[in-house]
């Protein structure tokens, strides 16, 4: 693996074209407050409950800055190995729109809280091959969310909208804008830092970064160069739902810009917008006339001083960051992929609680990322609200290891253990459920007798010589016993009954 | 039972005494309010709310000081005060006062206007802290005053709900933006009453109208459900017919409030103790750059009475200089336009207040903002949102900055030879209704002396300082205000120079004069 790895260049009809991607990303912070005052930041409740004078912009309502999502800013910052700003303040930036209840919305602007930072990305390339990748952090600066509009009529959208609602619950939930560097130059890396970006801010617990919920937001800017030449034109592609759509996103703008350069054409700035369903950008917004947004220091809030002892405190919270976790699992023996899975997953502290309590890395990873996983995910439940501990990984592995549990009992225990979200061990859930093998030798003896008496054409092919046939005879046991006995025993007493 | 119509004439301080003393009831104090409110301000009295008359249907001699007189909230407050009285309870110490509250000021359940057709008929969903903080004092509130709208002016000509009139000349202004509190006081309509001051809002009405209005210390009183003009200035305020008076208000309504983030975590400075201690060996400085040129003379012969005055006192009279002070205006009149462009711009019709129906939101926008400000209200957007605008940022808004910072030093370095300073409120008395609202820059005029301590954020008051002859009328007597500047935090300091001044001119005159209210 090498940092200073170059990505591969894309081929067009007249030459090589180098892509390049810098990405915006909004992140909601999951504070229990809003920015600006003391609304629920709960998703999901019935239009305009969470709101108060200060989120919709009544008349003489003031702001607060909520100094928990400030400290959560920071936190991120400091993960990203930012530098954390000893003063910074916040800015309004006006516009109009309905869903911004004050016409403006407070940002930061001129000195952002954290600047320069990075992000080391491992990806693998088209290639297969495994690249180490730094892409630099701009800036992580602070602001507020937008309340929702709901558009009703034909069109769905503004224009053309017979009426249209406007829900702010959302209105003042504390937002994060990280601003990478132009350094990325395939989709791959792309879609690496906003997975390992969404990996860091739930590891740090300041955000569940749901892009299907829009708790993590990314837009991308593109544009195509000559290599070696001045940076492009670029184009912001906004509306990218996914990882996977941000990856086909950048291929599909960067094959555009390129079929546009090559044909004679120029790149206009603007900002086009991902048809998911067509797989195409599309021109939503034309840049020529810039915005102004008038910028200027919000008066009714105060500088942040951010002191180093501050800062300090804040970088002793660090918890272990995924890259670490991941380097740790695969020294512990797991795959990087296993590894990868784990991290990503919100599995890590199952894993490690179960190794703690004595279970073996590996063992306890395919279970993590097999059957854990699958059971999880179809249950839509995580791992704490499954009340999956630890602990009960670690008592299915040895349950397995001493032979009471058959690795396909052990999965029907764990469903048991989810369904009673965790209240119950493996063992009762055994217990109670009689799902221990049958590993009783007189009670195994009986059965097996029974099916080498009741099959003697099949026993007869065995001592002919055809060993795969005793395959049947084990499945009429497990049938007999309903799935319950030890396979092995079961093995070891066919065998003895046959030759017998 | 029979209003004593003596008792509005009385002080805040003796009105509290008498109900202490229960010679009278809160409840007769309220009713007298009301009865002379019903008498003289143009309101349709009747019923629980009083609204105030269209302004074609006022008459010449109504003040027109409230928009909204709340008298049966008033009745019943003043009961419950009265009956907690009887029952022995504590009580705050202006318990059973009435006052009236600047239309700027969010009253749950209550209309606040601004003076603002964008806002009528909205009633606030919660009340402002300095609201709260009058109520937890038991003041009894009679309504809402008129106002230039969203503050934005030096008149209360700029109300979209007519002019309200100069008690000392009904023909005349009381001076903006708080002209409807400042004349609720001045014609014994309330003895108390809130405005809030950006550039002079307080002080000039103040002087305008012969009664005293103190603008604290920036930070000091919450601006929590202060509707913002320019949030960087805006400062609420007490007017009253006495030094002391004010002092009491003024500590009512000052206090840290979790609310509002530019609140300033200092107890407030205790401006009654040091009060009476009198001006003997204080330093007294005359800024330089606030006389001469377009000061009236009547003025500057008031304001050289009042150094003879303080000289004899005992007090140290020191000429400072505030090199700046020449720049203020022109600053003010960026930044103060700045802030109010963008905060102005919740009105848009979709959450509250006017509604102007059209195709699409932006049309509807547009179209509401067309029909809701006043010229004077969209003058001040326009050039706030150039000032702002990309290309012009740095030559104004940020220019602008800069020279409040160094008004803000040259302060500074006055108060390093002076305890206070002391300047003429207005350049000018109370012209005549109309006189200038067509020239603006004229009307911006009115806040030359004012604007230097609203940029440096320091406590100013003005009180009265006898009268002078209008340029137009040398028959006139027409009060002047002497303007007492303090540095940041050292409220009470005014308030003892202002005192000792006010002990020495000796008890207030009321308005008089041909064209004047009548008062008791
Ligand atoms: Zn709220």
């Amino acid at each position: 693996m090498s940092a200073t790895s170059t990505a591969a260049l894309l081929e067009g009809e007249t030459g090589a074209w180098e892509l390049v991607v810098g990405l915006e990303v909004h992140v909601e912070l999951q504070t229990a407050t809003k920015m600006w005052c003391g609304c629920s930041t709960d998703f999901g409740g019935p239009a305009n409950t969470n709101v108060c004078p200060v989120c919709t912009g009544q008349p003489g309502a003031l702001p607060v800055a909520n100094e928990q999502a400030v400290a959560d800013a920071a936190l991120l910052g400091l993960a990203l190995g930012c530098d954390i700003a000893e003063v910074c303040r916040f800015h309004r930036k006006n516009y109009f729109y309905p869903d911004l209840a004050k016409n403006y919305q407070i940002s930061q602007y001129d000195v952002p809280l954290c600047h320069d930072g990075r992000l080391d990305l491992d990806v693998t390339t088209d290639e297969g091959e495994q690249v180490t990748r730094r892409v630099g952090i701009e800036r992580l600066h602070m602001e507020e969310d937008t309340g929702k509009s709901l558009h009703v009529g034909e069109s769905g959208r503004l224009h053309g909208a017979e009426k249209s609602l406007i829900d702010y619950n959302r209105c003042g939930i504390p937002l994060l804008e990280i601003v990478s560097d132009p350094d990325i130059r395939d989709p791959e890396t792309a879609q690496a830092y906003l997975r390992e970006l969404q990996a860091i801010v739930r590891t740090l617990g300041v955000s569940d970064a749901r892009m299907e919920e829009g708790s993590i937001r990314c837009d991308a800017n593109v544009s195509v160069r000559r290599p070696g030449e001045e940076l492009g034109t670029r184009c912001e592609i906004k509306n990218l739902n996914s990882v996977r759509s941000l990856g086909r996103a950048v291929r599909y703008e960067a094959r555009r810009q390129i079929d546009v350069l090559e044909a004679g054409g120029e790149i206009v700035m603007e900002t086009r917008h991902w048809d998911e369903g067509r797989g195409v950008t599309e021109t939503l917004r034309r840049k020529e006339s810039v915005t102004d947004y008038r910028y200027f220091p919000d008066p009714d809030l105060v500088e942040i001083h951010s002191s180093r002892a501050w800062v300090e405190q804040l970088r002793a919270r660090l918890p272990e960051l995924p890259a670490a976790s991941r380097a740790r699992l695969q020294q512990a023996g797991l795959s990087a992929e296993q590894a990868a899975t784990i991290v990503a997953g919100g599995l890590l502290a199952l894993h490690d609680e179960a190794v703690a309590a004595g279970a073996e890395p590996v063992a306890v990873a395919n279970w993590c990322t097999g059957e854990v996983t699958g059971q999880l995910s179809s249950a839509a439940l995580t791992p704490a609200e499954a009340g999956l501990t630890g602990a009960h990984v670690a008592e299915l592995v040895a349950l397995i290891d001493d032979g009471t549990l058959s690795t396909k009992l052990a999965k029907d225990v764990l469903a048991g253990v989810i369904e009673e979200r965790g209240a119950v061990p493996p063992a009762e859930v055994a217990e109670q459920r009689g799902l221990q093998q049958v590993s009783d030798e007189g009670e195994l003896q009986g059965i097996v007798d029974e099916v080498v008496a009741a099959n003697p054409e099949t026993v007869e092919a065995i001592r002919g010589g055809n060993d795969k046939a005793i395959g049947a005879l084990v499945g009429q046991v497990m049938k007999a016993t309903r799935g319950q006995a030890d396979p092995k025993k079961t093995n070891e007493l066919l065998r003895a009954a046959i030759e017998a | 039972m029979a209003a004593d119509v003596t008792l509005t004439g009385l002080s805040a301080s003796e009105l509290a005494q008498r109900l202490r003393d229960r010679e009278v009831s809160a409840l007769e104090v309220a009713e007298a309010h009301l009865e002379r409110i019903a008498a003289h301000d143009g309101v349709e009295a009747g019923g629980d709310e009083w609204v105030a008359r269209d302004a074609d249907a006022l008459g010449e001699r109504d003040v027109h000081a409230y928009l909204h007189v709340t008298a049966a909230a008033a009745r019943e407050h003043a009961a419950d005060v009265d009956r907690r009285r009887a029952a022995g309870e504590e009580l705050a110490p202006l318990a059973g006062v009435p006052v009236a509250i600047k239309d700027v000021l969010t009253t749950r359940g209550v209309p606040t206007t601004c003076g603002s057709r964008m806002l009528e008929g909205w009633v606030p969903p919660y009340d402002a802290t300095v609201t709260e903080r009058l109520r937890a004092g038991d003041l009894v509130a009679l309504g809402k005053t008129n106002m230039d709208e969203f503050a934005m002016g030096s008149s209360t000509e700029n109300s979209a709900y007519g002019p309200t009139r100069n008690p000392w000349d009904l023909g005349r202004v009381p001076g903006g933006s708080s002209g409807g509190s400042a004349a609720a006081v001045a014609g014994r309509l309330a003895p108390l009453s809130i405005g809030t001051d950006t550039g002079g809002s307080i002080r000039q009405p103040a002087a305008l109208t012969g009664i005293v209005g103190a603008k604290p210390t920036y930070g000091t009183v919450s601006r929590y459900g202060l509707v913002a003009f320019a949030s960087s200035l805006d400062q609420a305020g007490p007017f009253a017919r006495t030094v002391e008076d004010a002092a009491r208000l003024h500590a009512l309504i000052a206090g840290h409030d979790p609310r509002d983030s530019t609140s300033v975590r200092e107890t407030a400075p205790d401006v009654l103790g040091p009060l009476r201690e009198g001006v003997e060996g204080l330093r007294i400085g005359v800024v330089r750059e606030l006389a001469g040129e377009g000061y009236e003379p009547g003025v500057e012969r008031a304001f050289a009475d009042v150094l003879e005055r303080y000289e004899r006192l005992g007090a140290e009279i020191v000429e400072v200089s505030l090199p700046h002070a020449d720049y203020a205006l022109a600053a003010y009149y960026l930044i103060a336009p700045s802030e109010a462009s963008s905060n102005l711009a919740r009105f848009d019709g979709v959450r509250y207040g006017l509604r102007v129906d059209a195709a699409t939101a932006e049309e509807m926008n547009a179209a509401t903002r067309e029909a809701g400000f006043g010229p004077e209200v969209k003058r001040r957007i326009m050039i706030g949102t150039h000032a702002l605008s990309s290309g012009y940022y740095d030559a104004y808004y940020l220019q602008a900055s800069k020279v409040r910072t160094l008004i803000a030093r040259d302060f500074a370095a006055a108060f390093e030879q002076a305890d206070v300073l002391i300047s003429p409120t207005s350049p000018s008395v109370s012209f005549r209704l109309g006189e200038l609202v067509d020239d603006p820059l004229a009307m911006y005029l009115n806040d030359v002396a004012t604007v230097p301590g609203s940029l440096a954020g320091i406590p100013a008051l003005s009180l009265p300082a006898g009268t002078a002859p209008a340029p137009d009328d040398p028959d006139a007597a027409l009060p002047v205000g002497l303007q007492v500047m303090a540095p940041l935090l050292r409220d009470e300091l005014m308030y003892r120079a202002a005192w000792a001044l006010e002990q020495d001119l000796g008890p207030l005159a009321a308005p008089t004069g041909p064209s004047a209210l009548e008062v008791a």
